[in-house]
């Protein structure tokens, strides 16, 4: 008898049950597409962060970035996948695009993974260039002398080369 | 083997048929090397397709994805970018370029729109000056030589741009290729800076000065040239393979009627001759 009473005044309160809201329906990934007119790097592939240089400054983009368009400036574009490994690679110009859906387009004019730079051309260009006025290139020269001789390490000061350019 | 001597009849002599077996079987030659060249180079040009295909997607998505449209009141300038060649054998591919440009522009204009064209390619001067000519800006040369690059793309964008012409929407009408047999005219919206910028879901994108806006639409139109150019030449190059190939089909389906009529006639001078020598014999 008691039971049944306690049953049923439990029953009104099963009907109105309360809960939270759900969250706002935000897509937990991006779709990255980084291209170049002769080379696909990432086809709608699902990374975890992209960090860009822009005209406007650098900035990284995360899954649910607000929707912007961007235009690109010679930089690092540094890309962080899923499993934590990174990549990098060195553009010339371009635009981003990052829309309501949560994709990303990245388009570079010119792009190239970092370690397929060789460090000894790199600085012999920058010199030759530094030389007809280019004042850009001052600011590399420096770089290419200090880092400069022991070439053995070219992976790691290409990058390190480049670094500077994304954080002006 | 004697040949016939002279003698008209309504079917072609042997010294004829021997000219013209000739003459087909050098055409047949041809076009068959005309053949093999364009399907290397459309070999080249599948390759270099893929990449740029996605990368011309990546282009457009913001105009999809944002579902940027021109406003439909205003006395719209249009511009038509016509992407095609110089170099003719490839079957339909200009015409029907030109003949989408043509209705575009009868469209455009009974609606009451300005519409200005850009031909990239002779061949579509040739098709559209005599009956479009008021109607052309700028006219691109050496197409379709050289498989086409980013900076061809580039140039093509910047003439337009500093043309002076002050247009609002426009579209980039092209072929695209769809596989070695069968290629499909299609258009490219193409938008100037201000109509993006006035577009409504524009408001969705955030923190974009006019600056940045201009550049990214400069390069974004510089974009859509570049895909319109490689689809162009890839769909090129495979129907200039296509009807290469049919004719070479076609010459040596002729060469072997003529070898028959060749083989006949000649039996038939043997013939002759025979029948003249035994009625000559028998005279006697």
């Amino acid at each position: 008898m008691m039971a049944a009473r306690f049953l049923r005044c439990a029953l009104p309160v099963l009907r109105h049950a309360r809960s939270y809201a759900e969250a706002a329906s935000v897509p937990t990934q991006m779709s990255f597409t980084f291209a170049s007119p002769t080379q696909v790097f990432f086809k709608e592939a699902s990374v975890r962060q992209v960090d860009v240089p822009t005209l406007t400054g650098a900035f990284g983009i995360l899954p649910a970035h607000v929707p912007t368009l961007q235009v690109l400036r010679p930089g690092v574009v540094t890309i962080f996948n899923d499993d934590g490994s990174s990549a990098k690679y060195f553009v010339s110009s371009g635009s981003v695009t990052v829309n309501t859906d949560s994709s990303v387009q990245l388009l570079a004019e010119e792009a190239v993974p970092l370690d397929q730079l060789d460090i000894t051309l790199f600085c012999k260009s920058a010199r030759k260039t530094a030389e007809l006025g280019d004042t850009g290139c001052t600011r590399l020269l420096h770089q290419c002398k200090k880092i400069g001789e022991d070439l053995s390490q070219q992976q790691t000061s290409m990058s390190i080369l480049l670094e500077p350019l994304s954080v002006f | 083997m004697g040949l016939a001597s002279g003698q008209v009849r309504n079917m072609a002599t042997l010294k004829d048929i021997t000219l013209r077996l000739k003459s087909i079987k050098n055409i047949q030659k041809i076009t068959k090397s005309m053949k093999m060249v364009a399907a290397s180079k459309y070999a080249r040009a599948e390759k270099q397709l893929k990449p740029a295909r996605v990368y011309g997607a990546g282009a457009l998505a913001l105009y999809e994805k944002a579902d940027i449209k021109a406003p439909e009141d205003k006395t719209a300038k249009h511009v038509i970018i016509g992407v095609t060649s110089d170099r003719g054998l490839c079957g339909a591919i200009h015409s029907n370029v030109a003949k989408a440009i043509k209705s575009e522009i009868a469209n455009l204009t009974s609606a009451g729109k300005e519409v200005m064209v850009i031909n990239v390619g002779d061949k579509l001067r040739g098709l559209l000056y005599r009956t479009h000519g008021e109607h052309i800006m700028l006219n691109c040369k050496e197409v379709g030589r050289k498989p086409p690059s980013f900076g061809d793309a580039s140039l093509i964008a910047t003439e337009l741009l500093n043309s002076g012409y002050e247009f609002d929407q426009g579209s980039v009408i092209f072929n695209r290729f769809r596989s070695v047999i069968s290629y499909r005219t299609e258009h490219k919206p193409v938008f100037s800076a201000d109509t993006v910028a006035n577009s409504e879901n524009m408001t969705v994108y955030d923190d974009i000065d006019a600056d940045v806006l201009r550049n990214y639409q400069e390069f974004a139109l510089v974009n859509i040239v570049y895909l319109a150019l490689r689809e162009s030449s890839t769909s090129e190059q495979s129907a200039r393979m296509t009807s290469m190939d049919n004719a070479s089909k076609n010459a040596s389906e002729i060469i072997d009627k003529l070898t028959l009529t060749f083989n006949r006639t000649r039996q038939a001078v043997i013939t002759k001759e025979l029948i003249e020598i035994i009625s000559g014999a028998a005279a006697l």
